[in-house]
């Protein structure tokens, strides 16, 4: 079965081709090939998963040579995958909440005329992911990372009649495209420093490597992630990208493809071993970004917004955990896949609100649903607790684990990420809690004429199957470090280290947090009224609402100095390099010009010229002795 | 006599061949200018023969002898051509390829 994951990236993508060109004819049945493919790609890798756990733990990484893809001289590059416990996780995560999402989208989008393009482009986009994850070298990890955010940018603006859906897409793109560069020079380096793409040429060239080489690789590589998963400076698309239909949400910007940035930063990991600048870097940025997402969530109405910023501080956390090093990495993508469950359940709970709503986002015009939609309600309910960190949910045993090993450490660096961590925490509380009131608890505040109502069973069952995971997987996996010990054979083995405070007292005061955000926002937003309208505010809450004028930065940082740029570029391009050429054209046809009147057809005077001509060669010839 | 007198001899005529070739404008008379410079060379050859006793410059003079056959064909006919066209032949007189 292992040798037949490439089916895994076959079957979407060829699924994705067919709806794509069967054409309106594929209508009535498009979208359940769409969820057969999505499921037959679950089914193998569950098989895949099962035949992976019998083997012993040495031998979990197993290659699958593809073709032969680039043979040239000294860059010698074979297509394959690497199917080890690091990429399998994924692959179980990506399948299964895909196929969740692929189910829960036959409901949601049942009056979409393009239903069928919209099942096309999540196969293509769940072909893609599961090509990132299983790549082998950095390189065919590239073409999957370009085709996640071909099919982000194609299912943002998917409903891309409203122009500033179509915009969101374009910002989505061209924030993706920097990274990209980020990804393509650490590969450049790669190559150069490193000698080859693949992941074992590079993972078995990193020790020998001066430190300085390894710093500019991982600074690379941490652009690349910045942008794929909305990081610090590159976060401001992930906000706009909930322009897309709300499964999309889930499946891309929640659960699978904007924690690509932190599998490549795991999947890195020996990079990043011999790089301690770069990895304090990623830790650091993750740190940053955690706090950002969590101070703009605390003031967005928007629930799709809020769930976004939201999203960006958990990759936050991830990250942290990622640039801590081998203490990190399993806390990461546990974190990852447990993020995975409760915030698509929560994503696919808000569409859920908005499928009863008639697409209302605004959470000050709910109130009161959890009458209306109980089962949207209670599973809502559980990821919310899962995000929160309560006992015993699963971001509870991810995210405490994160904020532990985020206090280990020399010096001043444990007391600001775990400090940090710790703040986040309690952020998160607020901004959970305030969404989660504000939608369903309270009073009613909705429009006229609205008659919320629970969503078909289509809708309702993947919601529930990703509650239950947000309730216990934590629980499961973290029994016994389960988790752990099936990727150490990718992320190594961790030294037990003990953070600077003891760990009861970082649990006690990370619960204390948690409890006051939730409680503090109880009494706004649970027991108070809601305006309708959002209230004047503070500066910094206007600046929370504004993303942290993120847009603006980028206009008078980047737009308006690089409009200013190239106006002077092509002014200087216009003046001197054509300007250059000109002259030297004018110049060699005035030339021409004045030679011309030697040519005036005259017979006699050719004569003379030739006279002249041979008297003197006959003379330089005499005179020069020869 | 001593045949360095042929060389003078020679320069001077070719002197006068290249002189009617240059400054006069009807085309027959250049064309004996030509000839005249042709022959000129011819008996330079012949006299650098005589000079150096050996026989190269006297087959290099039947060559020349041909080639000039050959020309006065193409450049009469040349010269007749010209004078069908134009009812002239004035060597000014077509310019057309002037630049």
């Amino acid at each position: 079965m292992l040798d037949l994951t490439w089916l895994l990236i076959a079957v979407p993508l060829a699924s994705s081709f067919v709806l794509l060109l069967a054409g309106k004819r594929a209508n009535p049945w498009g979208h359940w090939l769409g969820v057969a493919a999505s499921g037959t790609a679950f089914v193998v890798g569950l098989l895949a998963f099962i035949q992976m756990l019998g083997l012993d733990e040495h031998d979990r990484s197993h290659a699958v040579h593809l073709f032969s893809w680039i043979p040239g001289g000294e860059l010698n590059l074979d297509a394959g995958l690497l199917v080890d416990p690091l990429s399998m996780t994924f692959v179980l995560l990506v399948t299964f909440v895909g196929t969740l999402i692929h189910l829960y989208s036959v409901a949601y989008m049942e009056h979409d005329p393009d239903r069928r393009r919209f099942f096309a482009y999540l196969n293509l986009f769940v072909a893609a992911m599961l090509l990132l994850v299983l790549a082998d070298s950095y390189l065919l990890l590239f073409v999957g990372w370009e085709g996640v955010g071909l099919a982000s940018y194609l299912l943002i603006g998917f409903w891309n009649h409203k122009p500033e859906y179509a915009t969101a897409a374009n910002k989505a793109f061209v924030v993706n495209r920097i990274g990209d560069i980020g990804l393509i020079l650490a590969m450049g380096l790669m190559f150069a420093y490193l000698g080859g793409l693949d992941f074992q040429t590079v993972f078995a060239a990193a020790p020998e490597a001066t430190t300085a080489q390894l710093t500019a690789i991982g600074l690379m590589l941490l652009v690349a992630a910045c942008g794929k998963s909305a990081q610090f400076p590159l976060q401001s698309w992930l906000g706009d990208a909930m322009a897309g239909p709300t499964p999309v949400s889930a499946l891309i910007h929640a659960a699978t493809m904007v924690t690509a940035g932190v599998y490549l930063i795991v999947r890195s990991a020996p990079v990043f071993e011999g790089a301690p600048a770069a990895q304090t870097t990623v830790a650091a940025i993750g740190a940053f970004t955690l706090i950002l997402g969590a101070v703009i969530g605390m003031a967005k109405d928007d629930i799709k917004k809020a769930l976004a910023a939201s999203t960006m501080s958990q990759i936050g956390y991830m990250m942290l955990a990622a640039g801590l090093g081998p203490i990190g990495y399993a806390f990461a993508i546990f974190h990852l896949v447990t993020h995975g469950f409760f915030k698509a359940g929560m994503f696919l709970g808000a569409g859920s609100v908005m499928h009863g709503m008639s697409d209302q986002v605004d959470m000050r015009r709910f109130g009161a649903l959890r009458t209306a939609m109980v089962t949207t309600w209670v599973t809502f309910g559980l990821g919310w607790l899962a995000i929160l960190g309560v006992p015993p949910f699963s971001g509870f045993w991810s995210k405490d684990k994160i904020i532990e090993a985020a206090f280990v450490g020399e010096g001043a660096q444990p007391w600001i990420l775990g400090g940090a961590a710790l703040i986040g925490a309690g952020l998160t509380a607020f901004y959970m809690s305030r969404l989660f009131f504000m939608t369903f608890h309270g009073k009613a505040r909705w429009t006229d004429g609205q008659h919320p109502h629970e969503s078909p069973a289509l809708m309702t069952v993947p919601m529930i199957i990703l509650a239950v995971g947000s309730a216990f997987l934590g629980l499961f996996l973290a029994m016994g470090d389960r988790f752990s010990t099936w990727l150490e054979p990718v992320t190594g083995h961790a030294e037990h280290h003990e953070p600077v405070l003891p760990v009861p007292v970082i649990m006690v005061a990370t619960l204390l947090l948690v409890a006051v955000g939730a409680w503090i926002a109880w009494r706004k937003y649970g027991a108070a009224d809601v305006p309708e309208t959002a209230p004047a505010a503070s500066l910094a809450t206007i600046a929370a609402r504004n993303d942290m004028f993120q847009d603006s930065v980028n206009r008078g940082v980047f737009e308006r100095p690089g409009t200013h740029l190239t106006r002077t570029l092509v002014y200087a391009d216009a003046a001197i390099v054509d300007g250059a050429v000109d002259k030297t054209a004018h110049g060699f046809a005035r030339t021409g010009e004045s030679v011309r009147k030697t040519q005036n057809g005259q017979v006699r005077s050719y004569a003379l010229t030739m006279l002249v001509g041979l008297v003197i060669v006959i003379l330089v010839v005499v005179q020069g002795g020869l | 006599m001593d045949p360095i007198n042929f060389v003078i001899l020679a320069s001077i005529l070719f002197a006068i061949g290249s002189a009617a070739v240059l400054l006069r404008r009807n085309a027959i008379i250049a064309f004996m200018g030509v000839e005249l410079m042709l022959n000129a060379a011819n008996l330079a050859l012949v006299a650098f023969s005589r000079i150096h006793g050996e026989i190269d410059g006297q087959i290099m003079a039947f060559f020349v002898l041909v080639v000039a056959a050959a020309e006065v064909v193409v450049g009469l006919a040349i010269i007749i051509a010209v004078f069908r066209a134009r009812q002239t032949i004035s060597l000014d007189e077509p310019a057309e390829l002037k630049g």
